[in-house]
């Protein structure tokens, strides 16, 4: 099957996946033989990722530094959700989370810097991506002191990253861009500590992965998604991310952040064609 | 297993693909409540004909080339006037796989008018997912054929002194259902907006299958219903209560969930589990449906 990409959705990935990397994942994809392809490169892509993505370096896996919570077997490949946490102790000292899908097209689906107002009490991150094969799924934290950790869930899902867009396609254009932004006034989390709210963003995108394909025209979709969505509070950074084409429709990330005297919540996104999507909420201090 | 020969399925086959004249000239096949597998070919929604006059009017074709042929055997077993029209109520693979058994009839193939565009999009997973699911003899044969005559609103077909009106609905189970309304007899064909004993699935818009139910409950003129998946013939409007129960029951469950901040993991494990035992194939669509109407509602 030839894949023909209109824009390079690939392109601001970290994680530059070359020709002969993506004919191998679509090898696996259609089940077929390739004779004398390396045993290793098609099974676990994840040595080549930790080269490429983390310069090798090394990852502590599993050390209560951060936890991932993934369905083993998802109902909609195309939205998986996954929950990210980190505890209070080691969360004031995070710069960044990293979201790699090890048999994706594009295996770093966002990485997260988090800012100042990103708060000091446990941390949450919320999102729902696509899953194109079953694979590893991997949350990896950069602390201050430069070491690497993860947690690893394994997820068997398929196609998300081919399933068509928009169950409803007028419905979905005519709705593009718009956002919301929802607070929630109970911080969960038994040891969250009182200056830690919980807020939900949510942005109207197809985030088109250029390889869903149109029979009609013979081409494939051109890839249009959401490439940076960047959250304030009262002008404090809580995080910045860098996406791609594994998060889902409907881009949606649900967080803890540090409240404020001002917890105003200010979000912009951009997306590969350029457009700016802003919004603004009202938000206080309880 | 027998192989069915596709041009001239034999009289032993079409014996053992089931038809019942639900009304005068009306006929309807029942597909199996199951997901795809070879064994079954696919055979897994309601299909049926009208017979007209001069004219016959075949709605959904089944889940593969080969039922489809089988279903031009049973027509054929019974009349032997032209197949003028082949109308798909939506794109789902169950429902329009079997249009490809019915292209040497050459007849007119009806849909929605968003039909083609949303079969484009589809039509390379649909084919590749259920080839898989079928096998290859299951499959063989199997294409697909987009309708070129296409519906916006409402058309009437005549099949010789029988009128059938085809009329485009906005989104509720897709977004390219129609329904087929046999004025002689007063049967109405939902295909997919009516789901009974097999849970129903969202693939559309939550609220607007809710808001099409209202309204289709509201028609007088109907003596019996035909869903896409379920008894051949239902009385009306008693057919939708169930389904319209179990798409509320998901829609409340839900808003209520999102109303209290819970999240989409919580929705799919909790939301809606009270009509578990009331269907069939729960656990193969139930989550999905919830994953589906969580990521719609949580926009009110």
């Amino acid at each position: 099957m030839e894949v023909k990409m209109q824009a390079n959705p690939l392109a601001n990935q970290q994680s530059v996946l070359s020709p002969g990397r993506l004919a191998l994942a679509l090898v696996a994809l259609l089940a077929l033989a390739l004779p004398g392809a390396p045993v290793r490169a098609d099974d676990d892509p994840w040595p080549d990722i930790r080269r490429d993505v983390f310069d090798n370096r090394e990852v502590i896996e599993n050390d209560g530094t951060i936890s991932l919570d993934a369905p083993y077997r998802a109902e909609d490949a195309a939205v998986v959700p996954l929950t990210m946490r980190i505890p209070a102790s080691i969360a004031r000292d995070v710069k960044s989370l990293t979201l790699v899908i090890d048999k994706n097209p594009a295996p770093v689906a966002a990485t997260f810097h988090f800012g100042e107002a990103a708060g000091s009490g446990e941390r949450m991150l919320s999102t729902r991506v696509r899953i194109d094969m079953y694979s590893d799924v991997r949350a990896v934290i950069e602390t201050n002191d430069g070491k690497l950790h993860m947690a690893a869930k394994f997820v068997k899902a398929s196609g998300g990253c081919s399933a068509p867009a928009s169950k409803d396609a007028d419905e979905a254009l005519a709705s593009l861009g718009k956002m919301q932004i929802k607070t929630f006034d109970q911080a969960g989390a038994a040891d969250r500590s009182p200056q830690t709210r919980e807020a939900q963003v949510m942005i109207r995108h197809p985030n088109f992965t250029g390889m869903q394909m149109d029979q009609i025209s013979r081409e494939y979709t051109p890839a249009k998604f959401v490439q940076t969505l960047e959250v304030k509070r009262g002008g404090a950074l809580v995080f910045r991310m860098d996406g791609g084409i594994s998060i889902s429709e409907n881009p949606n990330f649900r967080f803890t952040f540090g409240s404020g005297g001002d917890d105003t919540l200010e979000v912009t996104a951009k997306d590969t064609d350029g457009s700016v999507f802003t919004a603004t909420s009202a938000g206080k201090a309880t | 297993m027998a192989f069915v020969v596709l041009a001239a399925p034999s009289l032993r086959a079409a014996e053992a693909f089931s038809v019942k004249e639900v009304a005068p000239g009306v006929f309807v096949h029942q597909g199996r409540y199951e997901i795809f597998t070879p064994r079954n070919s696919g055979d897994t929604s309601n299909s049926g004909f009208i017979v007209g006059n001069d004219a016959v009017a075949v709605i959904d074709t089944g889940g593969s080339a080969r039922i489809g042929a089988e279903l031009l055997g049973a027509i054929r077993s019974r009349t032997s006037l032209p197949i003028k029209y082949v109308i798909n109520t939506h794109m789902h693979p169950d429902h329009v796989f079997g249009n490809a058994a019915f292209e040497p009839e050459h007849p007119t193939f009806v849909g929605h008018y968003k039909l083609p565009r949303a079969l484009a999009a589809r039509a390379g997973r649909y084919l590749a997912i259920n080839k898989e699911l079928l096998g290859d003899a299951a499959f063989a044969g199997t294409r697909i054929v987009p309708p070129m005559l296409l519906v916006k609103d409402r058309i009437e077909l005549d099949l010789g002194g029988r009128k059938l009106v085809v009329e485009a609905e906005p989104t509720a189970h897709t977004d390219n259902d129609v329904t087929v309304y046999d004025e002689t007899t007063k049967t109405l064909f939902l295909g997919d907006l009516l789901f009974a004993e097999h849970v129903p699935a969202v693939d559309g818009s939550i609220r607007g299958w809710l808001a099409l139910l209202a309204k289709l409950a509201d028609r007088h003129d109907v003596a019996r219903a035909v869903p896409g998946h379920g008894p051949a013939s239902m009385d009306w409007p008693a057919a939708l209560a169930p389904e319209h129960r179990y798409l509320d029951k998901v829609a409340a469950d839900v808003r209520a969930m999102i109303k209290q901040g819970r999240t989409l993991s919580d929705a799919m494990a909790s939301a809606g589990l009270s009509e578990k035992d009331a269907w069939l194939l729960f656990k193969e669509y139930h989550a999905r449906n919830v994953s589906a109407a969580f990521a719609e509602l949580e926009w009110e």
